[in-house]
């Protein structure tokens, strides 16, 4: 377990100087993983035990619902719903995301503790869909948060969505989805992407 | 029993009590699953959880109570489970009870909660204060008709030990407080309700309403702590409840009541002591049990009015407990 304690890094550039004390100003960090056996030990907790941010971003998130009911039930591959980003590990965009949504998105991402994971779920994460000449939503969702798994469909159905999560488990297993370290390797090219379309950007450079 | 050897002792009954917590919470998730019609998750999914949460490459901390809070949660949950004989006549279980263990107990209880309000009040979220004064008020309510219940039991015992409480109900059912004074057990049973936190007055954590109540900032090696404590505090308010109200669980004879003495001490100590642990958890998942039942079964109380229903019956019910135990 690592603590940022790293300050003095970020400028902040768009917090009024009253509020500059309010936040941080630490870069994320790269935490490489254990070399070895133990790291596929943590790696299977971290693939049978993947908590979802109870955020629905988008139109697809009224498939999130279906998973919990008794027809589908996710509680069975160790998947639940939780209500804070600090606590959850995995992230679902469901659906288009608007500049507005992208916003929190992206706070709510950054909010989220290391490994964490990304599902891309419908066509829309992929390039836009049918919201492809948008005049607010992007189209691209891994030009703004690196994304694990993506479920193409409009709408995809919830099995759809049970065997996206199968496949997240299996890249966890296969250490590919490092999506946190590839954010802080490439935190200035996300952080551009994500300046160019959020206008109106009122809040610290990284939010932790 | 020398020093080292009561921590010995203890060590083995917290990590014995810990982990009968986690399958209990385990099983209980799976029950509640069957009752909506699902399958639910596996019985070892707390285990999981708990070593993914300790193996989070990241944390964010907010200042040093917050680091504080849930340590003083698990002091709170260990200690109470340190102060109560877990299992009666047994050196290995006795764990450090005395003759005024009853009060320290029930100061343990409460030292827990009062740690993770500072602990998360620090947090700087606002849900997290809106979780805490909700869980305050509440436990403040429940505990009214708990101490009542305590009290008949003390006045009836003549002692503050739990020890000597336990002893006087050896030798049948027909001495268990349940059967000797159930107006106390019925109000002390209301109060449980209310102290595991399940539905009705699971509030105080509403996952959708307040995020998680008080834990919102948590996460990382800070949550699986708070985990940990959970399970070691649910186990030790179980098997207070069943030492006060339902003849505890004792190494000589366990569940051998129906026995004639001659066998009892043929019985070996390992033996005694085996089935006085299976005595326990049999009691406590059945006590268990009684939450779980009503947590499927009830919506969810407002504060308010769950604060209004702990001072009303409960309590009325526990005054009548008091007289009876003077009668």
């Amino acid at each position: 377990m690592k603590m940022k304690t790293d300050k003095s890094v970020l400028p902040n550039l768009d917090l009024s100087a009253s509020d500059k004390g309010y936040f941080c100003d630490a870069r994320p960090e790269v935490v490489e993983p254990v070399k070895g056996i133990w790291e596929n030990f943590l790696n299977w907790a971290r693939a049978n035990s993947l908590w979802i941010l109870g955020f629905g971003t988008g139109c697809g998130a009224i498939e999130l619902r279906p998973l919990m009911t008794s027809r589908f039930d996710m509680y069975r591959f160790g998947v639940q719903p939780r209500p804070t980003p600090r606590q959850s590990g995995l992230f679902i965009i469901g659906g288009y995301a608007s500049v507005k949504t992208l916003k929190r998105i992206v706070r709510s991402y950054e909010q989220m503790q290391g490994p964490k994971f990304v599902l891309g779920l419908g066509s829309c994460t992929v390039n836009g869909g049918m919201y492809w000449d948008s005049y607010n939503t992007i189209n691209r969702l891994d030009h703004y948060i690196p994304v694990d798994v993506y479920i193409a469909g409009c709408m995809p159905r919830p099995e759809a969505l049970l065997a996206g999560i199968k496949a997240l488990k299996q890249r966890i297993l296969d250490r590919e989805a490092e999506g946190a370290n590839d954010y802080a390797r490439n935190f200035d090219w996300y952080k551009a992407n994500q300046k160019k379309v959020i206008t109106d950007w009122n809040m610290p450079d990284y939010n932790w | 029993m020398t020093i080292l050897g009561q921590l010995g002792a203890a060590a083995l009954s917290v990590f014995i009590f810990i982990n009968y917590g986690f399958l209990l919470a385990g099983s209980m998730a799976r029950i509640r699953a069957r009752v909506q019609g699902r399958i639910g998750q596996p019985v070892y999914q707390p285990y999981i959880d708990i070593l993914k949460n300790n193996a989070r490459r990241t944390a964010v901390h907010h200042g040093v109570m917050f680091f504080l809070g849930p340590v003083f949660r698990l002091a709170g949950g260990l200690g109470t489970f340190l102060f109560i004989p877990a299992i009666l006549n047994s050196p290995l279980f006795a764990n450090f009870s005395f003759s005024g263990d009853l009060l320290l107990v029930m100061y343990f209880i409460f030292f827990g909660q009062l740690g993770m309000a500072l602990g998360a009040g620090q947090s700087g979220h606002p849900y997290s204060p809106i979780g805490v004064s909700r869980g305050l008020a509440q436990m403040s309510a429940f505990e009214l008709p708990f101490i009542l219940s305590v009290l008949a039991l003390a006045i009836k015992h003549n002692s503050l030990s739990i020890t000597a409480i336990v002893q006087a109900q050896q030798g049948g059912i027909a001495n268990w407080t349940v059967i000797t004074n159930p107006l106390a057990v019925i109000a002390a049973i209301i109060a449980f309700l209310g102290m595991s936190m399940h539905n009705p007055f699971s509030v105080v954590i509403a996952p959708q309403e307040i995020p998680i109540g008080p834990p919102t900032e948590y996460q990382s090696g800070l949550l699986g702590m708070l985990q940990t404590n959970r399970s070691i505090f649910n186990a030790a308010k179980l098997v207070l409840y069943v030492n006060l109200f339902f003849g505890g669980a004792s190494a000589t004879d366990g569940v051998l009541y129906t026995l004639s003495a001659s066998v009892l001490h043929s019985v070996p100590v390992w033996l005694g002591v085996t089935l006085g642990v299976v005595t326990m958890v049999i009691k406590t998942f059945l006590l268990y049990f009684i939450t779980v039942f009503v947590g499927v079964s009830f919506p969810r109380f407002r504060t308010d009015q769950s604060i209004r229903f702990f001072l009303f019956v409960p309590t009325l019910i526990g005054l009548a407990g008091l007289i009876l135990a003077r009668l």
